[in-house]
C-alpha cells in the first residue's frame, strides 16, 4: 500500500515538473552551425593538398618490398583478397572472408597475418604496442597506409557474397547499437544521427552511405596533433575508450565486425586515400 | 508489482521466446563476442558489458520503449536518486563551469581516484563565451533565465544530472550521479552554472 | 635514419611550382616525453635545391617549423626533363637528398 502511494506521489511530482522546452527552441541557430562547418571544410581542403600521410605510404611501400623478418621474405606473396601480391584495389574490397584462415579479416589484420606467416614476425610482439606514438610508427601502420593509398580513387566494395561476410556485417551492426558501460553509450550514441557534433568535431552518421564515407574516408589518417599516423584499428580502440568500455583486443573479431558494418554502409562511395586529421 | 512484471514480459515477449533451432540470437552473440574480445584495463572491467535494466530495455526497443513501461522504469530510476542531505541543491557556478569543461573520468586512461568532470560541453552549448560546444544535446544557454530559478527547477536539474534516465528512459545523457562519475558537490556546482542568476549562462 | 621525402613539381610555362613533403620529427627541445623528460632539439637546419646540379634555392630553417613539414617555393627558368634535387641537413648532422625529373607542363 505504501509502495503504491509512493509511486503515485512520484508520478504526480513528475507530472507537476515544468516541461523542458521543445527541442526547436534550444538548438543553436542553423546559420551559425553551417558557418563553422564551412570553415573547417575549407581548412581541411588546404591540408589535404600535401598530406604527410604520403610519407608513410612511401615507408609502407618500402616495407612491403623489402625482404625482412626471420624468414627474410618480402610481402610480395601476400594475398589481400585479390590474389598474391595484388595491392591495387585491395583496401576497398576489405573486410572479406579468407579461406586460409576461415575468418573475415580487415586490412590491417590481414597485413599482420602476412607479416607473421610470410616473414616470420611474432604476432604477440606486434600486438604489444600496435599504435603510433610521436616517436614510433609500427610497421603494420605504415603498411596499411601504403595499401590504403593503392585504392585511391576507387569505390568502396567489401564483398557480402559469403555467409561469413554477411554474418560479420550483422554482428557489427549489433555491436554498433549495443548500449552498455557506465555512460550507457553505443557507437550509435554519437554516430547514429545526422548533423551532430562533439565539441567542434563533426560526427558522421555511420549508418548511411553519404555520411558513412565521411567516417571511413579519413582513415588511415595523419593526425596533426602529435604528427602521428593512425589506422582504423586505432580509431576504434579510442572509440571504445571514450565510450567508457573496457579495451578491445587488437585485430579482434569485434573490431573486424564493426569495420565490416562501416565499410558495407559506405559501399559505392569513392575512397580518396589516406586522410589528414586535426 | 505484478502489473509491472506483466508489462515487462509483454514488451519483451518477442525476445523471451526461444529462437528456432540453429538460429543464434544476434544480440546474445554480440554480447558474447564483446565479452571474449574486450579486456579489462585501468578502472574498466568486463561487467560493464553486462546490460543493466535500462540498457536492456533500450537496446531491445531501439530506444523507443512503450510509454507505460518507460514511465514505470523512469520512476524506478527516480527512486534511486540520492538527494543532498542538507537539502541544498545549488553550489558554486564558477566551479560548475570548470566541471562542465572537464571531459575526463570513467575511461581506462583515467587513473582510479582522480576526480573527473561532466564533459558537458561535449554535447551542449552552455555559457555565452565558449564557442567549442557540441550539438548532441540541446543548448542550455540562458537556462535559468528562460525556465525560472525556483526549487522545483533546481530539483529537476539536480535529478537530471544525477540520473537523466529518470526523466527520459533512453536518453543519450549519462547517469553521472548514479554511476559515481560526479560527486554531490560537483552536481550542485553544475546546478549553479545553470540556475544561479549570477552565472554567465543567465546573463 | 633519414626518411625519403616526397617532391611534387608542377610546370606552369617556365615557372616550376615545387612542394616538398619532408619526414622529420622536428623536435623543438621543449617537448616532454611520456616519462617527463625533455626530448632533445632535433630539427632541419638547411634546405637546398639544385636544378641540373646548379644551386637555385637555400633556406636556413629553425625549430619553429612543424613535424613532417611541407615546403613550397617557385622557380623560374625550369623546363621539362630538368633534374630537381632537394637536400636537407639537420642539427644532428643527418641529411637526406631526393631527386625528381621535371615533367611536361
Amino acid at each position: 500500500m505504501t509502495r503504491a502511494l509512493a509511486l503515485c506521489a512520484a508520478a504526480a511530482f513528475i507530472a507537476a515538473l515544468p516541461v523542458p522546452p521543445a527541442a526547436g527552441q534550444s538548438k543553436p541557430p542553423a546559420v551559425e552551425r553551417d558557418a563553422t562547418t564551412e570553415e573547417f571544410e575549407k581548412f581541411r581542403a588546404v591540408l589535404e593538398a600535401d598530406n604527410p600521410a604520403e610519407l608513410f605510404e612511401v615507408k609502407g611501400e618500402e616495407l612491403w618490398k623489402t625482404p625482412r623478418g626471420p624468414k627474410n621474405a618480402s610481402l610480395a606473396a601476400c594475398d589481400l583478397g585479390l590474389g598474391p601480391g595484388v595491392v591495387k584495389g585491395a583496401y576497398v574490397q576489405l573486410p572479406r572472408y579468407f579461406a586460409d584462415t576461415g575468418k573475415v579479416m580487415d586490412a590491417e589484420r590481414r597485413i599482420v597475418h602476412c607479416m607473421v606467416t610470410l616473414q616470420g614476425f611474432d604476432a604477440a610482439a606486434l600486438a604489444k604496442q600496435p599504435f603510433s606514438t610521436e616517436t614510433r610508427t609500427p610497421d603494420p601502420v605504415a603498411l596499411t597506409t601504403f595499401v590504403a593509398g593503392q585504392s585511391r580513387g576507387m569505390k568502396i566494395a567489401p564483398p557480402q557474397s559469403l555467409p561469413q561476410e554477411r554474418a560479420a556485417f550483422a554482428l557489427g551492426r549489433e555491436i554498433f547499437f549495443y548500449r552498455a558501460g557506465s555512460y550507457d553509450f553505443s557507437c550509435a550514441s554519437c554516430h547514429g544521427e545526422d548533423g551532430k557534433r562533439i565539441r567542434t568535431q563533426q560526427l558522421p552518421n555511420l549508418t548511411r552511405p553519404e555520411q558513412a564515407i565521411r567516417g571511413y574516408q579519413g582513415w588511415p589518417g595523419y593526425r596533426m596533433t602529435g604528427g602521428v599516423m593512425h589506422t582504423l584499428q586505432w580509431r576504434l580502440n579510442d572509440c571504445f575508450r571514450q565510450q567508457r568500455f573496457p579495451e578491445p583486443e587488437y585485430l579482434s573479431d569485434s573490431l573486424t565486425a564493426l569495420l565490416t558494418y562501416l565499410a558495407v554502409n559506405a559501399k559505392g562511395q569513392v575512397y580518396k586515400g589516406p586522410g589528414i586529421k586535426r | 508489482m505484478n502489473r509491472l512484471a506483466l508489462l515487462l514480459v509483454a514488451a519483451l515477449a518477442p525476445w523471451t521466446i526461444a529462437p528456432p533451432a540453429g538460429a543464434d540470437d544476434p544480440r546474445t552473440e554480440a554480447a558474447a563476442t564483446l565479452k571474449r574480445d574486450l579486456k579489462p584495463r585501468g578502472i574498466t572491467t568486463l561487467d560493464l558489458l553486462v546490460e543493466d535494466g535500462v540498457q536492456a530495455v533500450c537496446n531491445r526497443t531501439d530506444d523507443k520503449p512503450p510509454k507505460e513501461l518507460a514511465q514505470r522504469l523512469e520512476q524506478d530510476q527516480l527512486a534511486g536518486i540520492r538527494w543532498p542531505a542538507d537539502g541544498k541543491l545549488v553550489g558554486d557556478w564558477k566551479s560548475g563551469e570548470r566541471i562542465a569543461q572537464n571531459g575526463r573520468g570513467m575511461t581506462w586512461s583515467d587513473p582510479a581516484g582522480t576526480p573527473g568532470g561532466g564533459s558537458c560541453y561535449n554535447c551542449h552549448r552552455i555559457g555565452p563565451e565558449e564557442t567549442s560546444f557540441g550539438s548532441i544535446g540541446p543548448s542550455l544557454l540562458q537556462f535559468g533565465k528562460l525556465r525560472g530559478y525556483g526549487p522545483d527547477m533546481q530539483r529537476y536539474v539536480y535529478g537530471k544530472i544525477y540520473n537523466a534516465k529518470a526523466y527520459n528512459l533512453c536518453s543519450l545523457m549519462p547517469r553521472f550521479g548514479h554511476v559515481g562519475a560526479l560527486t554531490e558537490q560537483q552536481i550542485k556546482d553544475l546546478v549553479a552554472l545553470l540556475l544561479d542568476p549570477a552565472s554567465p549562462v543567465n546573463k | 635514419m633519414a626518411e625519403p621525402m616526397k617532391i611534387r613539381a608542377k610546370l606552369e610555362g617556365d615557372v616550376l611550382d615545387v612542394r616538398v613533403l619532408m619526414a622529420h620529427p622536428m623536435e623543438t627541445g621543449q617537448r616532454k616525453d611520456g616519462a617527463g623528460n625533455l626530448v632533445p632539439l632535433h630539427f632541419i637546419q638547411t634546405i637546398t635545391a639544385q636544378l641540373n646540379g646548379k644551386p637555385v634555392f637555400q633556406a636556413d630553417t629553425s625549430q619553429a617549423i612543424s613535424r613532417n613539414p611541407v615546403f613550397g617555393f617557385r622557380l623560374k627558368g625550369a623546363k621539362a626533363g630538368d633534374k630537381l634535387s632537394i637536400t636537407w641537413t639537420d642539427n644532428k648532422g643527418d641529411k637526406r637528398t631526393d631527386e625528381i625529373v621535371v615533367g611536361a607542363a
